[in-house]
């Protein structure tokens, strides 16, 4: 493991655009190269708050802190630049676009990367996206499909797959990509999501989820657990196992005796 | 299709067609609209004298009408239709060949892509240069189907009596004020005749351009596709930018004979400070069919609303129209259908979208008659605003007489979303890229329907046009 992190993330503070009160209340996390780390919490714990704070959803504003990527600090840069420089977010809800047929919005989005005067060539374009197609056992016709407009929850989900198969991202923040997905679909997208991490060992993911489930297709180095903008505890997979045996409680009864002792301290 | 080019790649970040070529006209007519006028213009085309009392008619109904006073605002216009010259021409004759076309005149066919359509053998580039034909060819093969495809003027010269028998048929000058201006003043366009039972593969196609600064075009367009036909006729129009107000009324008349197909594109992009008022009106017969796909952009006000008469049992119209509207523009459009006889179908599906302070309205009237039983209708019309000060409004006019009948209207308003943005960006495309690939996923259902290179032409001046949408 290399000594600097390629995520670091330092008392980081956000809240909604024109609300008061913060969501993230203080995170402190590190992901070195290569690692696969999972955060669990409840509903309203706000892991995913933190993606899209990370990926620089306008709808959320830094209060306080640091976010440190590849020695950058990123915070200041609009979204198209995070992603341009290695940030990848695999959405909850990934959003329709009518009328844009998933190639031509894949070619769009690798076409903003090259230089000014650079044209992408659209022949290894094609390869390239029926390669990925085929590993993620895709139909190719799936590539003409307007992006997301009328597609399963299944399908949305492995679009995003798909998409960060192609955009080849360092950094990979996956937001629930469990959420509405059946078993068959769970597996797909898990085994999808290993094939990249096994071709690129120094991929880096953070993984949201609600459940242990999906930490049993997708293995984890390290497991965070969330709870009222913070992480309140960090281990191993084991930490995962805990939880779904035991459920959040441990950690919402520890987080009332911390702050009734603070109380008592101030 | 290369749809991935931004603005800057294009080049297109400033009016891709500001540019002037400097010619003399043959002969200019004198500024506004009078009887001297109307007897010059004839007198240069050396017309029959049935003509010429038309055009001397139409001129007193176009005197006798009030200027219009719903749709945009016309409030300016008599000012600017008392400073503008109602008739150019260009050159005495009609170019038969490439090579005799002058100069300065080629070198602006040249800027708008003309000669390239030439070599893709585009077959028939009717190429309107101020107010006439200059340049105009015609696949061989056409000729020997029979098929006539001319200016209006050679139709009038060459076919005096299928001119005479269609001519002002469908839109008589009395249909309203510009209509009648028109039929008074009209000077250039087409004149389309396709044979019984003939079948073009290739479109026929028309680039017309306004030069002469403060002219007015008048084009005349009369079509007749004969029985069990079928054609396509493309229209393509665009001018340079000047500083004083333009003006453009043509009058599109397509007779659609029973079993034919018939299909009218136009795009245009006229200079923002062009007053756009077309009259487009299809007579479509028995088990015939009409299609009108008319993308409007730039102008400073476009009144056009391109109308299906279905006139015979079995008759099918269809309009698909799409309209961009930036700063301080108004696109007035949408479409009409009348259905007159039984068993009868059509749908209207039109999209606008409106940028900056920009105005898309959508007009279209359903009028179904007694009579026209089992007639359906289906009408669907889609607005997108970019900006908070973009504006949409729709007046659907639908008027029923018959109670067998199936009208369906249908109308979304959208506006391009936060999180349709964010997302394209955190994919790395800037929100500038962001927009213009919401903007073309949003007009592809009709851009679709275009020849490969009008759905690349559209796709880029949209991209021109959504420049500096962003902030």
């Amino acid at each position: 493991m290399s000594d600097t992190p390629i995520l670091s993330i330092r008392d980081l503070t956000a809240k909604v655009a024109d609300e008061d009160i913060d969501i993230l209340k203080g995170v402190d996390l590190d992901l070195f190269k290569g690692e696969i780390h999972a955060i669990m919490g409840p509903n309203g714990s706000g892991k995913s708050t933190l993606t899209k704070v990370l990926a620089g959803h306008p709808g959320y504003e830094v209060t306080g802190g640091t976010v440190t990527f590849r020695g950058e600090e990123i915070l200041e840069m609009e979204p198209d630049e995070r992603s341009q420089a290695g940030v990848f977010l695999a959405f909850q809800y990934p959003v329709e676009i009518p009328g844009v047929s998933i190639a031509n919005f894949l070619r769009t989005a690798l076409q903003a990367r090259l230089d000014e005067g650079d044209e992408l060539d659209l022949f290894d374009f094609q390869d390239d996206l029926m390669a990925r197609m085929e590993m993620l056992e895709m139909d190719p016709t799936f590539a003409e499909r307007p992006v997301n407009d009328g597609f399963s929850g299944g399908e949305k989900k492995r679009n995003e797959i798909l998409q960060m198969a192609m955009l080849r991202p360092t950094l990979a923040l996956m937001d629930e990509t469990d959420s509405g997905l059946d078993i068959d679909a769970l597996q797909v997208v898990s085994k999808g999501v290993n094939r990249l991490h096994e071709e690129n060992p120094e991929l880096t993911i953070l993984i949201i989820t609600h459940y242990q489930r999906l930490l049993n297709y997708i293995k984890p180095d390290r497991v965070h657990v969330m709870l009222d903008g913070r992480i309140v505890r960090s281990g191993g997979p084991e930490v995962a196992l805990a939880l779904e045996a035991g459920g959040y409680e441990e950690y919402r009864v520890a987080d009332a005796a911390e702050a009734a002792e603070a109380a008592r301290g101030s | 299709m290369p749809q991935n080019d931004t603005i800057q790649d294009l080049g297109l970040d400033e009016y891709k067609y500001h540019f002037i070529t400097e010619d003399e006209p043959v002969f200019r007519s004198g500024r506004g609209l009078n009887e001297k006028v109307v007897r010059e213009i004839s007198a240069q085309k050396g017309e029959p004298e049935w003509m010429l009392q038309s055009r001397l008619k139409a001129l007193e109904i176009y005197n006798a009408k009030p200027m219009p006073t719903w749709g945009g605002d016309l409030s300016k216009l008599e000012e600017v239709l008392d400073q503008i010259y109602f008739y150019v021409r260009p050159q005495e004759k009609m170019e038969r060949s490439w090579d005799d076309v002058p100069v300065n005149i080629k070198e602006t066919f040249e800027r708008l892509g003309i000669p390239e359509a030439e070599q893709k053998v585009l077959a028939g580039v009717g190429a309107q240069y101020e107010s006439e034909m200059v340049y105009h060819s015609l696949k061989k093969e056409w000729d020997d189907k029979g098929v006539i495809f001319d200016s209006i003027e050679d139709g009038l010269r060459n076919h005096p009596e299928l001119f005479r028998e269609y001519f002002g048929k469908v839109i008589p000058a009395a249909d309203n004020k510009f209509s009648a201006m028109n039929a008074a003043v009209w000077s250039g366009g087409s004149f389309v005749y396709i044979p019984k039972g003939v079948e073009l593969d290739t479109p026929l196609q028309a680039y017309f351009r306004v030069n002469q600064e403060q002219m007015g075009q008048f084009e005349r367009t009369l079509i007749i596709a004969d029985e069990g036909s079928k054609a396509h006729y493309i229209e393509g129009c665009t001018a340079p930018v000047y500083s004083t107000e333009s003006f453009h009324s043509g009058v599109i008349e397509i007779i659609v004979k029973p079993g034919a197909h018939f299909r009218y594109t136009t795009i245009q992009n006229w200079s923002t400070n062009m007053y756009n008022l077309v009259t487009q009106r299809a007579m479509v017969h028995e088990n015939a069919t009409m299609e009108w796909l008319d993308g409007n952009l730039g102008s400073k006000l476009t009144m056009k609303y391109p109308s299906c008469v279905l006139v015979g049992e079995g008759a099918h119209g269809s309009i698909l129209s799409i309209a961009y509207s930036g700063d301080g523009q108004h696109q007035d459009t949408g479409g009409k259908v009348i259905h007159a006889a039984p068993n009868t179908t059509s749908s209207i599906i039109s999209k606008s979208i409106s940028k900056g302070t920009g105005r898309s309205t959508y007009r279209g009237l359903c009028q179904v008659h007694e009579g026209a039983v089992n007639a359906k209708s289906n009408v669907e019309c889609d607005a997108l605003l970019i900006n908070e000060t973009s504006r949409t409004d729709t007046y659907p006019y639908i008027e029923i007489e018959e109670k067998k009948s199936n009208i369906g209207h249908e109308a979304t308003v959208s506006k391009v979303g936060d999180e349709q943005l964010f997302y394209l960006m955190s994919r790395g495309m800037s929100e500038e890229e962001a927009m213009a690939l919401i903007v073309r996923g949003f007009i592809e259902p009709i851009a679709k329907l275009l020849p490969l290179e009008y759905a690349v032409e559209l796709n880029r001046l949209i991209e021109l046009e959504m420049e500096g949408s962003v902030g």
